[in-house]
């Protein structure tokens, strides 16, 4: 047994080349991307700052912070859970408002014209 | 208070203690892998859990599968030997995750089925796309193995208080490893023969309970120690290191300044780099995550599965950092040192020192170390199940049932491979485990990574989301990361011509960086895309129903 890709023959592509080139597809790719792709350019920057800044900016990390032990170094390594954190509840409230409605509709259209992928497995 | 781990006077107790919640451990996962055996029917049920944890046991299970032994006791060790820098590792994999939150968990779960080359191979050639997963879905796995499995081996026989010149049942210190590291591989072939993925689960499960109750008590009662100050608890811990405020700042252990040699202080500074990309950029490649989405009905449930597994491993790190400075505090550099020059045994010799402090005397301590060791074990057998079972999948799916019998293999015979091979991985990894037992493979654990990141991610994310990506790419970047990486690290000083290498006496290292990331991660990324283009295929039409069926879950198994 193989994943079903021999199984979805010449009709379904079609089927799925025509739900690609729709408006409604189009809009959801871009709604995804539109928050995936910049976040993740956004998290890898802040991310690299932190590890660079702890290579090359030592006296800088080792700065006390109200008089305490405790440094810029530690809150920034802090301040990356809670970015961590933020953004993925981010996009989980993003996902559940402005991806699952569209992503549900345009399944169920799907499923309307092809049977042969009920649920399996 | 006598700091020496398993301290003559407690050693009886603490190792009585040990055995018997070792015992209990092993016979509650074997009950509830027989349980879960009755279970399993089908192929889905074996790969994939039969699809029906929910996100939070999913959630779990992964932090189960991947807070590993290095991760609870390798990061509590650098810190408690070299401050600040132990931080550094934690956050890389814990941002990680959002790697694998955005870009790739639910499109995975969306279009595949049971392993990572199910989406890689979606649109392409069948046979030389699998071969090429399989070879670096099991090299992956082995090489995270052996480091766990090593590692096992080394720590019972400290936790039992089996020094060298000691004996325990009759075996001495190099006896009791090698009969650890059977141990722990003839358990995880049972859980992944017997329980298949639903086995595996519920020990990963079991595990992640057992190890954030164990360190959040232990947290807690190192904050308890310091009144909840945070800055008196660091306070103390860098007057104890010896090393003043450097200790709570980056630089002891990655990216070390070496006076009067520019060379060296470059190339570690650059190596520091190299290491935060691997780390960050690895996890999304590791197969035995991967699979772990499969677990779960849909693309919701995987999507819930991520935001339960970043909540529970970025607390999980959180509490390593109250246990690395505890343990550098309460501990310290010297009795640590004594016991384990990496620093491992730092976290249960911390739980002692608490159990000493808050139960009461020597017995306490040796109740809160037996605790400890038994969580460490739990540690240990849940992330070995995990990469058995991710390795024995892919040889079974991807190489039995794809190449050799061009999918034409039945349900049954692919789950009897998929078990044979488990058996097989298994009895493989214990005797390289034996042989590299008195090696230095700490390595294996950061190569793993760098190999998951320079070869399987790209080849995943072109998938997902390049239209023109075609056979030769996905081969071309699997391949030439793997190789990569591999190679790198083999001409590199952890292998070869230093004291601190796999080889101390032998000297063939000419590459200077001890993690590749930084090369081999974005050669990775170039080879998928010069293979591309090298190849006339392509098939907009598959790339149609491979995006439309991510994104929308249309079809999905």
């Amino acid at each position: 047994m193989s994943t079903d890709t021999p199984a979805s023959a010449a009709g379904t592509s079609h089927r799925y080349v025509a739900v690609q080139e729709s408006a409604e597809f189009a809009g959801l790719r871009r709604t995804l991307r539109g928050f995936v792709f910049p976040m993740t350019v956004a998290f890898f920057l802040w991310y690299a700052l932190y590890v660079i800044l702890s290579a090359y900016a030592r006296d800088f990390m080792g700065t006390r912070l109200f008089g305490s032990n405790i440094n810029i170094a530690l809150v920034f390594g802090l301040l990356q859970f809670v970015s961590t954190f933020l953004i993925a509840w981010l996009y989980a409230r993003y996902a559940n408002r402005r991806i699952d409605p569209v992503a549900d509709r345009i399944r169920a259209e799907i499923g309307e014209v092809t049977h042969e992928h009920g649920p399996r497995g | 208070m006598n700091t020496v781990l398993a301290a003559e006077a407690t050693n009886g107790t603490a190792r009585t203690l040990t055995i018997t919640l070792f015992v209990v451990l092993v016979a509650v996962t074997l009950g509830i892998t027989i349980w879960a055996s009755r279970q399993t029917r089908t192929a889905t049920d074996f790969y994939a859990g039969g699809r029906s944890f929910s996100g939070f046991q999913n959630g779990m299970a992964i932090g189960g599968d991947y807070m590993s032994a290095a991760s609870f006791l390798g990061i509590a060790g650098i810190i408690a030997l070299y401050g600040y820098d132990g931080f550094l590792y934690s956050i890389g994999f814990l941002v990680a995750w959002l790697v694998a939150l955005l870009l790739v968990a639910e499109l995975l779960r969306n279009s595949g089925r049971y392993t990572m080359a199910d989406v890689l191979a979606f649109r392409m050639r069948q046979r030389p796309v699998r071969t090429a997963a399989a070879v670096s879905t099991i090299t992956v796995s082995i090489f995270y193995l052996l480091a766990q499995m090593v590692g096992a081996g080394a720590l019972v026989a400290l936790l039992l208080g089996i020094r060298p010149g000691t004996t325990f049942l009759g075996m001495d210190a190099d006896t009791a490893k090698v009969a650890t590291i059977i141990l722990v591989g003839a358990l995880m072939i049972i859980y992944v023969t017997v329980g298949g993925m639903k086995g595996t689960t519920y020990v990963q499960i079991i595990k992640a309970v057992l190890l954030m109750g164990g360190t959040l008590v232990m947290t807690l009662l190192v904050l308890a120690k310091y009144k909840f100050n945070l800055s008196s608890l660091l306070g103390d811990a860098a007057a104890s290191s010896g090393k003043g405020s450097a200790f709570l700042e980056p630089g002891l252990r990655y990216g070390v300044e070496v006076a009067g040699n520019a060379t060296q202080t470059f190339y570690n500074k650059v190596d520091l780099l190299s290491l935060g990309i691997a780390l960050v950029l690895g996890t999304a490649g590791l197969p035995h995550i991967l699979i772990r989405f499969y677990t779960v009905p849909t693309a919701k449930a995987a999507r819930k599965s991520v935001l339960w597994a970043i909540g529970i491993i970025g607390t999980f790190y959180l509490f390593t950092l109250a246990l690395g400075f505890g343990a550098a505090a309460l501990v310290g550099r010297e009795a640590i040192t004594a016991q384990d020059k990496a620093g491992n045994t730092a976290a249960p010799q911390l739980a002692q020192a608490l159990g000493v402090d808050f139960l009461g005397g020597d017995v306490g301590g040796a109740a809160m170390l037996a605790i400890i060791a038994a969580v460490a074990f739990a540690t240990i057998l849940a992330v070995v199940a995990g990469l058995t079972l991710a390795s024995s999948s892919s040889l079974a799916h991807d190489f039995y049932a794809n190449v050799i019998k061009n999918g034409q293999a039945s349900e049954r015979q692919e789950v009897n491979v998929a078990r044979i091979s488990a058996f097989v991985i298994g009895a493989v990894s214990i005797l390289l485990s034996i042989f590299a037992q008195s090696l230095n493979v700490a390595f294996l654990v950061a190569l793993a990574f760098a190999v998951a990141a320079s070869g399987n991610l790209p080849a995943i994310l072109y998938s997902l989301f390049w239209k023109r990506f075609n056979t030769s790419g996905a081969v071309w970047a699997i391949y030439g990361g793997l190789l990569a990486a591999v190679v790198l690290v083999f001409f590199s000083p952890v292998v070869s011509g230093a004291a601190t290498s796999m080889f101390p006496d032998s000297d063939w290292q000419w590459f200077p960086l001890s993690n590749p990331g930084i090369i081999s991660i974005p050669f990775g990324f170039l080879c998928g895309f010069v293979g591309t283009l090298l190849s006339k295929e392509r098939d907009d039409a598959k790339y149609a129903e491979l995006e439309v069926r991510a994104l929308t879950g249309a079809g999905a198994h």
